[in-house]
């Protein structure tokens, strides 16, 4: 049962709080973020968006677009992950800056950088190119994190005696990378590249349909089609939208990733047999197939033994040893102190900008950042209101199971900002419409993680503890106080960690928004972000940019990681 | 077989350190040690006495802090060409075949397709791996899996077969089986190994199979004795000689019980050698006074008590240690005894054994010290982390670790001392305070 729910789960390293690096790589961030909003003063006043048709003959065209625009992020995504985790795993020194680094992307709201992105692309670049590179960036940052951090995870977990029996037998970088190192990394990766598509739908979603004042970065896509039918109120161009992506997800599960899961079984690393495999009827297919069988025979297998041999040529067998030199120490001290000089001229006009912003300034700021935390814990209380009694329920039990798993699945496949053009069109006449609609964008972007793993963590509790507390005559009170929720504990956390990441996020575009030629907006830091890049006022597009991923830094750092971490001491069942 | 004695590889003054500064301990002290062409050797020691730590020094897997290896009169940098491991947990890739398995060690080196493929199967043949080259590794039993870690090693015919603890996750039967293949192999002269290099802590094994033997001892990890069996193959484990042998070997590596002071060590933070809590439980313990009241004159052969309780000798020995450290027993010429406490205690009631414990325990300098240190602390309670930092100094972090997880093991049966494992708090039961 347990092996049916897709669970993800993030790396979360095991220090806790701040500290020194994470100082520097948040300077470093906002050192970025500084130089993308002085490119940005340069940036057109206007720009003009596509012309969407409505048409559903053009729905194949957009989808093709909308699926090529990820594709391209994560084939990006991947190989930077395989070369970043890979010196991160095997280079001391440079494990000390990557790592940290790794470790605040992960937790900086990615969607805060889009405004800034499009902006300074599009002063460099003409407005259609620029948001195309925008949104293969932003997409790029939403997957690229997690899958390094899975690569550098399981390179650094290998078991030592397999890492010895490949020292002494003398494989080469190249057969290391073939027989050890992939095979060993590829089921998390998978599971990771999974993860990362579903998150880079939210955000190609959100890329496609970004409208701020004049400045209209739509892109030709799957989005923008959304968008403007909501916008037109063209209900049956909504459903035709919605369809086409869920269509387009389910194909993907089931051409890509359900065989994918299903070859890479034999990837596992225990001794034993597993008791149900992951099955797809179409790598039933296509091992039985006699042409592909062929296909291996004559010209995959020939071709790998030619790289093989290519690359025993090039790399000598060498087993990592650590020596190093003065020379390369000084080196690296000379890098290291440019570096240094570079970030803090940086910050320092950072800094001259930063001083811009009024007091009334910083206060929006403060208030935005306020309100936008008491959004996101409302759509956290809300989601485990629901979630935690629907996920025992499911997990508890086979035959809701059976009916609500598949159900799940499909609605969680749907991006949110996918659905948000649609919860606009039905909740914007209404008072306080678009507050509503911010909040239950976040619950749509978050939820299902949750939900996944409540079912998780109730399907885990062993069966042993439950006749116990039928034995014990447990209340249905006490049964939840001393069984249930202990249990679920380091689920809940670990679900909310993802989706209180997911509602920040969400936030960028569920408080302002253009709709039917109107800008809308509520009190929030999403909308001051927003707002800030509609007027051109690039103080407060720093400054509100900066604040945000500060906050919600610390807000991992100080909370959310000392839950974990106490979920993971206490309440883990071994 | 190769018989030419000539010396293939030698050590010298080898030593192996971790940490540094006032955190600096010896894996490994001052080894000496000689491997001649055509010897088979096994290194004999407890757990903990770092006999993996020199194979991967005499291999090359690891730099040693001081000393050299010499192979075959030039001294060794990296890891050495001539040399193959079998291991432990057989260090197969799950997701090749056992024929792919077998193949890759080649493929490393560069031999061709066809020749590889022909010498992997010709060497899974003789192993008796024939039909199961297809097979992953998780679909053999262990027995087979180490076949097949046999046969990837002698696939690359190396001059040097290192083999580290190879039986030890086997089954007795499949490990018996297994002992008599290998030895065929290499006493027919079947395999092109010039030398055999076994790491154990099986005594029996030891002696079963090989020419000649290194004693290894903790504390630092160091040769204690080296001896050649000089019996002819195959042996019989019945027979008096071996059976002798094997005796021996169990009093050198269980020692002779000390006088008190010096069997108990010094405290952490005070002058002398310190004493190691060997980690057992207290069940194991009781289980093992039992055994020897129920012998006559409450006396027994420690290897016969191997046979007889069907224990691994590296664990007995361990809770024999435990008995020895706490004076419920004591050993001499490979036998133990119970002690008159130990009499007391094998024949006493649940609380009454707790009673005996904890004044035993009182006695030890390393619970004299930590409950002194708790007692000291404000209102009696001392965080883990102050403890282990003091114990650091004096051991390893793993070590240091396990010594406290075995103290407050120990210290919550004998009701000494208490922990409390949400705030990570050492306290004293009430009984206690009154007497610290």
């Amino acid at each position: 049962m347990a092996s049916e729910i897709r669970l993800f789960k993030t790396g979360q390293p095991h220090e806790r709080g701040l500290n020194l690096a994470d100082l520097v790589v948040l300077l470093a961030v906002g050192v970025v973020v500084y130089i993308g909003v002085r490119l940005s003063l340069d940036a057109p006043r206007v720009i003009h968006g596509p012309e969407i048709s409505l048409s559903p003959l053009m729905l194949p065209f957009y989808a093709v677009l909308s699926v090529g625009r990820m594709l391209l992020a994560y084939i990006l995504s991947l190989v930077f992950s395989i070369i970043y985790g890979y010196v991160a795993a095997n280079n001391k020194r440079a494990e000390k800056v990557l790592l940290p680094l790794l470790d605040v992307l992960q937790s900086v709201p990615i969607l805060s950088f889009l405004p800034v992105v499009l902006l300074s692309f599009s002063a460099l670049l003409p407005a259609s190119t620029a948001a195309e590179l925008a949104s293969v960036v932003l997409i790029f940052t939403s997957q690229a994190w997690n899958m390094t951090f899975a690569w550098y995870q399981s390179l650094t977990t290998i078991p030592t005696e397999l890492r010895e029996a490949s020292a002494i037998f003398r494989l080469n970088a190249w057969l290391r990378l073939k027989t050890l190192q992939l095979p060993f990394a590829a089921l998390s990766l998978i599971w990771n590249s999974m993860m990362s598509w579903s998150g880079g739908w939210f955000f190609l979603m959100a890329a496609e349909i970004f409208t701020v004042g004049q400045r209209d970065f739509r892109l030709p896509g799957l989005g923008a089609y959304l968008s403007v039918a909501a916008n037109q109120g063209n209900i049956l161009g909504l459903a035709y939208g919605i369809a086409a992506l869920v269509v387009i997800i389910v194909l993907l599960d089931q051409f890509v990733w359900r065989p994918l899961l299903a070859w890479a079984d034999r990837f596992k690393l225990e001794m034993v047999e597993s008791e149900n495999p992951p099955t797809s009827w179409f790598y039933d297919v296509l091992s039985q197939s006699r042409l592909v069988a062929r296909f291996g025979q004559r010209v995959i297998h020939p071709l790998i033994e030619k790289v093989d041999a290519l690359m025993g040529r090039w790399l000598p067998a060498s087993y990592p040893v650590t020596a190093e030199g003065n020379r390369r120490r000084w080196q690296e001290m000379a890098v290291f102190s440019v570096i240094g000089l570079g970030l803090a001229y940086g910050a320092y006009r950072a800094f001259g900008m930063l001083v811009e912003i009024s007091m009334v300034g910083w206060g929006q700021i403060v208030i935005g950042l306020a309100t936008t935390l008491l959004r996101v814990i409302t759509a956290l209380i809300i989601t485990l209101a629901w979630t935690v009694p629907l996920g025992v329920l499911i997990g508890t039990n086979k035959r809701a199971a059976s009916v609500l798993q598949p159900l799940v699945q499909v609605m969680a496949s749907i991006p949110a900002t996918a659905l948000f053009p649609a919860f606009l069109l039905i909740l914007i006449a209404l008072p306080a419409g678009l507050n509503i609609a911010a909040v239950l964008l976040m619950l749509m972007g978050t939820q299902w993680y949750l939900l996944f793993n409540v079912i998780a963590g109730a399907a885990a509790i062993p069966q042993d503890l439950k006749y116990t507390a039928t034995m014990l005559g447990l209340s249905r009170a006490e049964r939840w106080r001393t069984l249930i929720l202990p249990a679920l504990f380091p689920y809940l956390v670990t679900g909310s960690i993802t989706a209180s990441g997911g509602a920040w996020n969400a936030s960028i575009v569920a408080e302002y928004t253009v709709f039917g030629g109107r800008a809308y907006h509520v009190t929030g830091i999403g909308a001051v972000i927003s707002q800030a890049t509609a007027s051109g006022n690039f103080p407060m597009l720093l400054g509100a940019t900066l604040s945000m991923i500060v906050a919600v830094v610390l807000i991992n750092r100080l909370f959310w990681r000392r839950l974990y971490h106490i979920a993971e001491e206490q309440y883990r069942m071994e | 077989m190769n018989d030419d004695g000539r010396n293939l590889l030698e050590l010298s003054h080898v030593s192996q350190a971790y940490g540094s500064g006032a955190k600096r301990f010896t894996a490994v002290h001052d080894i000496n040690l000689k491997l001649d062409e055509g010897e088979f050797v096994v290194l004999l020691g407890p757990s903990g006495c770092g006999k993996s730590t020199l194979l991967r020094i005499i291999v090359g897997l690891q730099k040693p802090t001081e000393g050299v290896v010499v192979y075959k009169g030039a001294p060794l940098v990296g890891v050495n060409p001539n040399a193959a491991i079998v291991f432990q947990t057989f260090a197969l890739f799950p997701w090749l075949t056992v024929q792919e398995n077998v193949e890759v060690a080649l493929k490393a080196r560069g031999v061709p397709v066809k020749l590889r493929t022909a010498r992997a199967l010709d060497l899974l043949d003789r192993v008796g791996l024939d039909g199961f080259e297809t097979a992953y590794p998780r679909e053999l039993s262990g027995g087979m899996r180490q076949k097949v870690g046999f046969a990837r090693a002698m696939a690359v015919e190396p001059e040097l077969l290192c083999l580290d603890e190879p039986f030890s996750a086997l089954d007795v039967l499949s490990a018996e089986s297994l002992r008599g293949e290998l030895l065929e192999l290499w006493l027919n002269g079947r395999i092109p190994t010039r030398a055999i290099l076994m790491v154990t802590h099986n005594i029996e094994e030891a002696i079963f199979m090989a020419d000649r033997i290194v004693v290894m001892d903790k504390e630092p990890g160091r040769v204690v004795a080296e001896f050649k069996v000089g019996l002819p193959h195959p042996r019989d484990r019945k027979s008096p000689a071996v059976l002798d042998l094997v005796d021996q070997t169990y009093a050198l590596l269980a020692g002779q019980t000390q006088p008190e002071a010096i069997e108990m060590g010094s405290a952490p933070g005070e002058p002398g050698p310190k004493r190691r809590l060997p980690y057992i439980t207290i069940s194991d313990l009781a289980g093992l006074l039992e055994h020897l009241g129920e012998q006559p004159n409450n006396r027994a052969d420690l290897y016969q008590m191997a046979a007889n309780l069907k224990i691994d000798s590296d664990d007995l020995l361990k809770v024999v240690e435990a008995a020895e450290l706490l004076g419920f027993a004591t050993i001499a010429q490979g036998d133990a005894t119970l002690t008159p406490l130990g009499e007391t205690f094998a024949e006493a009631s649940i609380l009454a054994r707790k009673e005996i414990f904890a004044s035993r325990l009182r006695r030890l300098p390393f619970f004299r010290w930590l409950l002194n240190l708790i007692g000291a602390s404000e209102g009696s309670r001392l965080r883990w982390d102050v403890v282990e930092t003091a114990l650091e100094l004096e051991f390893p972090h793993d070590e240091a670790v396990r010594q406290l997880e075995t103290a407050i093991n120990w210290g919550r049966y004998a009701e000494v001392l208490a922990y409390d494992d949400d705030e990570n708090v050492f306290y004293l039961e009430p009984a206690s305070i009154a007497q610290a």
